[in-house]
């Protein structure tokens, strides 16, 4: 089971620690209006024998007290809450600026050196990230919770937050504000690196995380998404692990779907056919370029690789 | 044996002319009820009306909640889930607990309370009923056809330039809806002023009228603001306005604050009256006075006021001005103080007292616990740098509901059983009442506490699949929605078994002191044959034994 979540950012124990003493307040006073009611349900029950005595007249006494009580606390937690909250949207100079843009339904991230990414954030430890959201669409919401951060993202705005992330590891951020059908699959991973690390990744993973980046957006722009993603009226064979896969043709045989498979398939669709479907793809031979054609296909590799974004 | 049978047969025959001298056997014929003016049948139709809407919206819940037993959802469809939680919010938001009390046990009882005959304007009461049924309808209808797929918050883009579902047919609802609401705010507002009997001064009245005083004040102010903002959603969805849109000289945040400054100050429609019943049952079942009665009522009417200066605390992450939050979460934690005085009241006044467990004081007590839990998590909320990290997560959830059902809809079932014998002049059968009210509780808290442990990890509000650490909360919380499920359903049974089985009621069958105690139950059509001259204070419980330590005491 888990109760727990990773504190792993500069703001996650200052929020930690507002959390504890919220935790403590409240279960403190729920604990003392159950013990009373519970004990005065006992003690003045309507056969307990129990001498009741004078009831208390001058009741304006206990009422100063506890409003006066509340109100001291109220303003504590008050103050305590709005120094945190102040300093998470002020960024500090000499942070490391990220550019988030929301599109139902994914993130496209991208570094400061040029280097996208969709649905993974790569960020080194110690260093003060600044993230520069903006969406295309409607309101979506950036939050992650080991980091205790979240802030809308909205068209037509640029909205911003920082933090630093503390300790390495492969965190969860999600979409929070509603934003339509797949609202619930619009998350992705922060992966927080050691500096050295982060360096390589810029250098070798980053340059073709760049190119399944742009091959994605391709992907949408083009059409493809509308029919291999399932819920539109023409049905495509989903391309969900795909890429290395034995691939049953409609005319009996089986082949192995390679790199040239892919792009024959996007080039010249009508020569192999997948079994169970109708040959309605167009070709795109002529349409698109060599290097989109690249890009297109490093997304489609992708979509085997790990699990589905 | 001649005697006895006389003696039976005469009193049946009383029972006969009380029944047909009460509003309920003036006419039984449907039109009569249709068309009738008096705020007691005009309240059971609002009665009938809105456990249909409960019980609508709570099927959506089941289904919500059954499609979270698996991280993928067992629904296999974001789309569905989507339209579900959308209609689970609209229908309990505005016709369910908006309506809720006031239009039910408000309507019923604030006439009886005060010693008047009617409400002001008996015939605006019944075009309230006909607004309400009429809006209804509407979203009904737009529910079945195909629903609407964006949370009952409608935030622009969303609602106005990509969703695909009626949004146009749900704003037309919710604006008639609204008018129901001004309708019935303006009606018990005059009536309070002007048709206290002889005697009911201002520091007379129960709290419970005085809670509804307050609340009308929130519907007369604050529904207008909802029905504006609601013309320029459809509106912009219809013509691209571009009120909402940068683009077009609008901002898309200005939806947002019309839509909060109507929907906080609503929070405390729902909360206002559900504190009014409770104030009437603590003291009734501790046959004691309410313990500071001017610091309860001053309570409700600062709470009425500040509630309107508090709306940003939806829109902390929202991109709003940083200052503008600060000020708003100082807001907030003031509009917390005197819920907090209120629940130190109710417990002040179990103090010393007679305290009988019957099914209402069970409501009551439950109330009280899940209230003070929904509103201590509501600091939680109000704090700033909390509120970033537990916004938008089903902690939020948890909190509202905690407020909103484990709350509201407590006080509710409480109310229902403290006046069923006085609306239908029958008892409820009594074991079945406190197994209900026992049920609902730890349903209630099986529910909704894993759902606060599951916003401080993480999983966020309105997702219809999930990363699979979150499973086994959620399934918890599945499990209790079941319990929760069942303590819901028992009431829709014995309650109405009870209309032909039960025991009949005597006019006071609680030994309580409000006016409405004084006439028979079910009460005649005029409510008082004579107009009572009051000459009392509220909540004049008296006790012997203590009358004389009272007197010795000086």
């Amino acid at each position: 089971m888990n109760f727990q979540l990773a504190v792993a950012s500069n703001f996650a124990p200052a929020v930690d620690h507002i959390l504890i003493c919220l935790l403590v307040i409240s279960g403190g006073m729920l604990l003392l209006v159950f013990w009373l009611m519970w004990s005065f349900m006992i003690r003045y029950r309507v056969g307990s024998p129990v001498d009741r005595g004078a009831i208390a007249q001058r009741t304006w006494r206990f009422e100063i007290a506890w409003t006066a009580a509340t109100f001291v606390v109220f303003i504590g937690l008050f103050y305590w809450g709005a120094g945190v909250y102040l300093d998470e949207y002020q960024p500090p100079p000499g942070t490391m600026k990220i550019s988030v843009v929301g599109k139902r339904w994914m993130w496209k991230i991208e570094q400061p050196g040029g280097q996208r990414e969709i649905n993974t954030l790569h960020i080194p430890v110690g260093q003060k990230i600044q993230l520069v959201l903006t969406s295309e669409d409607v309101i979506h919401d950036f939050a992650i919770p080991a980091f205790r951060v979240r802030h809308d993202v909205l068209p037509g705005r640029y909205e911003t937050f920082w933090f630093t992330a503390d300790v390495p590891g492969t965190y969860d951020f999600f979409c929070t504000q509603l934003c339509g059908a797949e609202h619930s699959h619009m998350r992705g991973q922060v992966v927080v690196m050691k500096p050295a690390d982060y360096q390589r990744w810029l250098e070798q993973d980053g340059a073709s995380q760049t190119l399944v980046a742009a091959g994605q957006s391709l992907f949408i722009q083009l059409g493809c998404s509308g029919c291999h993603n399932g819920g539109g009226t023409v049905r495509a064979p989903s391309l969900d692990g795909v890429y290395g896969g034995p691939v049953p043709l409609s005319d009996g045989t089986t082949v192995i779907a390679d790199e040239a498979y892919l792009r024959d398939s996007i080039l010249f669709p009508k020569k192999q056919i997948v079994a169970s479907y109708q040959p309605v793809m167009p070709s795109f031979n002529g349409v698109i370029s060599d290097a989109d054609l690249e890009k297109l296909v490093a997304y489609i590799k992708s979509l085997g690789a790990e699990s589905p974004p | 044996m001649s005697t006895t049978a006389s003696s039976t047969a005469s009193s049946t025959a009383i029972e006969r002319r009380q029944i047909s001298s009460s509003y309920l056997g003036e006419d039984f014929r449907l039109l009569s009820w249709l068309t009738t003016t008096d705020h007691k049948r005009i309240a059971v139709l609002y009665l009938v009306s809105i456990t249909l809407f409960f019980f609508v919206g709570g099927t959506a819940a089941a289904f919500m909640r059954w499609n979270l037993i698996s991280p993928d959802g067992m629904l296999r469809s974001d789309e569905t889930y989507n339209r579900l939680f959308t209609m689970h919010g609209v229908i309990m938001v505005w016709f369910f607990l908006v309506p809720s009390i006031p239009v039910t046990l408000g309507n019923f009882c604030i006439p009886l309370m005060i010693g008047a005959r009617d409400l002001a304007f008996p015939r605006i009461n019944l075009l309230s009923w006909y607004l309400f049924v009429t809006a209804g309808m509407v979203v009904l209808y737009a529910l079945f056809v195909g629903g609407v797929d964006v949370g009952w918050t409608f935030y622009p883009p969303l609602s106005t330039n990509y969703s695909n579902g009626y949004v146009l047919l749900a704003a037309i609802a919710i604006f008639v809806a609204g008018f129901s609401s001004i309708a019935t705010g303006l009606n018990f507002i005059v009536t309070i002023h002007t048709l206290r009997a002889p005697g009911m001064t201002w520091t007379r009245l129960p709290v419970f009228v005085w809670s509804h005083y307050a609340t009308s004040l929130l519907y007369v102010l604050a529904t207008p603001v909802l029905a504006m903002t609601m013309v320029l959603l459809f509106f912009e969805r219809l013509f691209r306005t571009g009120v909402f849109d940068a683009r077009n000289g609008g901002d898309l945040l200005l939806f947002q604050h019309m839509f909060w400054f109507y929907s906080h100050p609503a929070v405390y429609i729902m909360i206002l009256p559900g504190m009014g019943v409770v104030s009437e049952i603590i003291p009734c079942f501790s046959h004691k006075k309410l313990f500071g009665y001017d610091f309860v009522v001053w309570c409700s009417m600062a709470i009425a006021v500040i509630a309107f200066f508090v709306w940003g605390h939806h829109m902390f992450v929202s991109g709003q001005s940083l200052y503008a939050s600060v000020v708003f979460s100082l807001m907030s934690y003031a509009v917390a103080v005197p819920s907090a005085i209120k629940v130190f009241n109710w417990i002040g006044t179990m103090h010393k007292g007679f305290i009988r467990f019957d099914a209402p004081m069970l409501y009551a007590i439950g109330f009280i616990g899940l209230f003070t839990s929904g509103g201590l998590t509501g600091l939680w909320l109000a704090c700033l740098a909390a509120d970033v990290h537990l916004s938008q997560t089903y902690f939020v959830v948890a909190h509202f509901h905690y407020v909103m059902v484990g709350g509201m809809v407590s006080a509710f079932f409480g109310g229902l059983h403290f006046w069923w014998p006085k609306i239908t002049g029958r008892l409820y059968p009594e074991m079945w009442g406190r197994a209900a009210a026992l049920i609902i509780f730890i349903g209630f808290n099986m529910t909704f506490a894993p759902q606060y442990i599951l916003g401080y990890t993480g999983m966020p509000r309105r997702y219809a699949s999930y990363p699979p650490q979150y499973q086994v909360l959620n399934v918890m919380s599945s499990a209790g929605a079941s319990v929760l499920a069942l303590g819901y359903l028992l009431p829709l049974f014995y309650l109405p078994w009870s209309l032909f089985r039960g025991p009949r009621s005597v006019a006071n069958p609680w030994d309580a002191t409000g006016l409405e105690w004084q006439t028979s139950s079910p009460p005649p059509t005029v409510n008082f044959y004579a107009t009572p001259i009051v000459t009392w204070d509220p909540y004049d419980y008296k006790e012997p034994e203590r009358q004389e330590q009272l007197d010795y005491h000086g």
